[in-house]
């Protein structure tokens, strides 16, 4: 095949295709195994199986109890339980709770609409690489914070958090602390119980599972209130019938990423860096955003001087490079991304922002292509930019 | 969000893209807080009338998708316009021309019509001619917004 009919698909970490094995698990339950895993009979109980099967090889994933997970629809919605559910639950006690200045919109703007509700919200801010600041963390904390949120690794830089050394931090205080791992699960070893956290936020559609499904760990004696009010599903944290063919096919993802984690690791890393070395080294003005080594595996961004992400993006797909930008402008709101503004960066170079993300169909082939396009693309918008030497 | 066909064409093969040696007026707009700066240069003559015509524009744009169309539209709308038609032009007519701009895009529009504008006021001023009260307004408009950014 000539490289000029390429389509390298490098926005993993935005979302993945569903893996064919994933498929396969799921199909049975569309037809044949269509029962409500809440009815007593034959059917119900079929469902029921397929899915108490599904919650223990998930728990098995992060070492904790299947008990303690909730099935949610998205991560998005794990996110709003752990925040809302867990102040609703626990208000009388304590009114305080922490964000890191780097997590996903889905916290942010959860924490800014529990602040509206009358909850002190506080922000924790990163290092130039993204990486939480534990000694400001230390002055936050007090007897009054009820909640710590941070993402493992974040979703625009990879940068990865020093999660057990948070938790120490907040168990100090008695304070609780919730990790969004949706770009490390199943890509990264994660034991609840030796990074010593309460609660935990992942989604199965950025490990090749399908859309629509998720779940919240919550540790025993974590109170939440739910979100959702109806028949009682998931011990009443999240009324809705159950989406059984969602919750196979995680499990499946979960199964098949774990059994191939440090194989798939070494390759992906390979051809992420492969990629990034030859756009810093062949790009002037081109500089590395996030954490050079502590930093997840699969994501690369890199800011050009002179050009706009968005149109990078843009030029890029027209010749089949899918990736995205750090600037918010694909987005209705135009401020650039607050991740990179976190770590210190000007807006103007915030919006030059390109987030690449391999994974499992990624090939030597394509990250070439992909390295090509991306030097061409970059020459022309210079071309057009004012801003060029 | 996405963008008609028009406006992918006009970004992916802008016209009237670059620069003009020493040109008789330039329009610098927008800011790299936002994320887009337009820069518009034109070369002035005069036609049989005896009227001001722009002879040649060019533009530099660091923006997204929908400010290089802008520009390249807004360029297209002004070659060969006599100055007193062209200083006319409105971020209406650029949208009009490009079938539509996503909602939160039209600000593109507006940049590329003010950097019309701006180059056209370079112009007069330079030459000291009478600048129309309206184009005046309009520069001062300008000059309090682009103040107004550099201060966040």
């Amino acid at each position: 095949m000539s490289k000029h009919f390429l389509k390298p698909y490098l926005d993993y970490a935005a979302t993945t295709p569903l893996d064919p094995q994933v498929f396969e698990a799921m199909k049975p339950f569309f037809h044949e195994k269509f029962g409500n895993p809440a009815s007593l009979h034959w059917a119900g109980q079929e469902a029921a199986q397929a899915m108490a099967t599904a919650r223990n090889t998930l728990a098995q994933a992060i070492n904790t109890s299947p008990e303690e997970l909730t099935f949610t629809s998205s991560a998005t919605e794990s996110n709003n339980l752990a925040l809302k559910g867990l102040v609703w639950a626990n208000k009388s006690k304590r009114n305080k709770i922490i964000v890191s200045a780097v997590e996903h919109d889905c916290v942010l703007n959860t924490a800014k609409w529990l602040a509206m509700q009358g909850i002190m919200v506080e922000y924790l801010q990163v290092n130039q690489y993204g990486e939480v600041d534990l000694e400001k963390l230390k002055t936050q904390l007090d007897k009054e914070t009820l909640l710590v949120s941070v993402i493992h690794a974040n979703n625009e830089i990879g940068t990865i958090q020093p999660i057990k050394k948070i938790a120490e931090l907040c168990h100090q205080v008695g304070a609780y602390l919730h990790i969004d791992v949706s770009q490390t699960f199943g890509k990264i070893a994660l034991d609840v119980q030796k990074l010593g956290v309460d609660l935990l936020t992942t989604s199965a559609h950025k490990i090749y599972g399908p859309k629509g499904i998720a779940f919240l760990y919550h540790k025993k004696g974590v109170k939440l209130s739910p979100l959702l009010h109806g028949g009682g599903q998931e011990l009443n944290l999240r009324s809705s019938t159950s989406n059984v063919p969602g919750i196979v096919g995680f499990a499946k993802a979960i199964e098949i990423a774990l059994e191939n984690q440090e194989q798939e690791a070494n390759r992906l890393k390979k051809l992420r860096d492969y990629l990034e070395n030859g756009i810093l080294s062949s790009i002037k003005n081109s500089y590395l955003n996030g954490h050079p080594t502590n930093r997840l595996y699969n994501i690369s961004n890199i800011r050009f001087d002179f050009i706009e992400g968005e149109a990078l993006v843009m030029s890029l797909s027209q010749k089949g490079v899918a990736a995205s930008t750090g600037s918010a402008c694909s987005s209705p709101k135009l401020e650039p991304s607050h991740v990179l503004l976190a770590t210190g960066l000007k807006p103007a170079q915030a919006h030059g922002s390109l987030r690449l993300s391999v994974g499992r169909w990624t090939t030597q082939d394509e990250v070439e292509y992909a390295l090509g396009t991306i030097q061409e693309v970059v020459k022309n918008l210079r071309k057009i930019s004012p801003f060029k030497k | 969000m996405s963008y008609s066909q028009l406006v992918i064409d006009h970004f992916n093969n802008p016209l009237n893209q670059g620069q003009i040696k020493n040109p008789d007026g330039v329009g610098e707009v927008g800011n790299l807080t936002c994320g887009d700066v337009m820069k518009i240069y034109i070369k002035i003559e005069k036609d049989a009338e005896g009227d001001e015509i722009i002879s040649q524009i060019k533009f530099e744009t660091f923006g997204c998708v929908a400010a290089i169309a802008s520009s390249s539209m807004i360029t297209e709308l002004a070659k060969g316009q006599k100055l007193s038609k062209a200083m006319e032009i409105q971020n209406e007519d650029v949208m009009d021309q490009l079938g539509d701009l996503p909602q939160p895009k039209i600000h593109c529009s507006v940049l590329a019509a003010d950097a019309l504008a701006e180059a056209i006021y370079d112009h007069l001023f330079k030459t000291k001619q009478e600048i129309p009260e309206k184009l005046q307004k309009r520069h001062q408009h300008i000059m309090r917004v682009q103040a107004a950014f550099e201060e966040i």
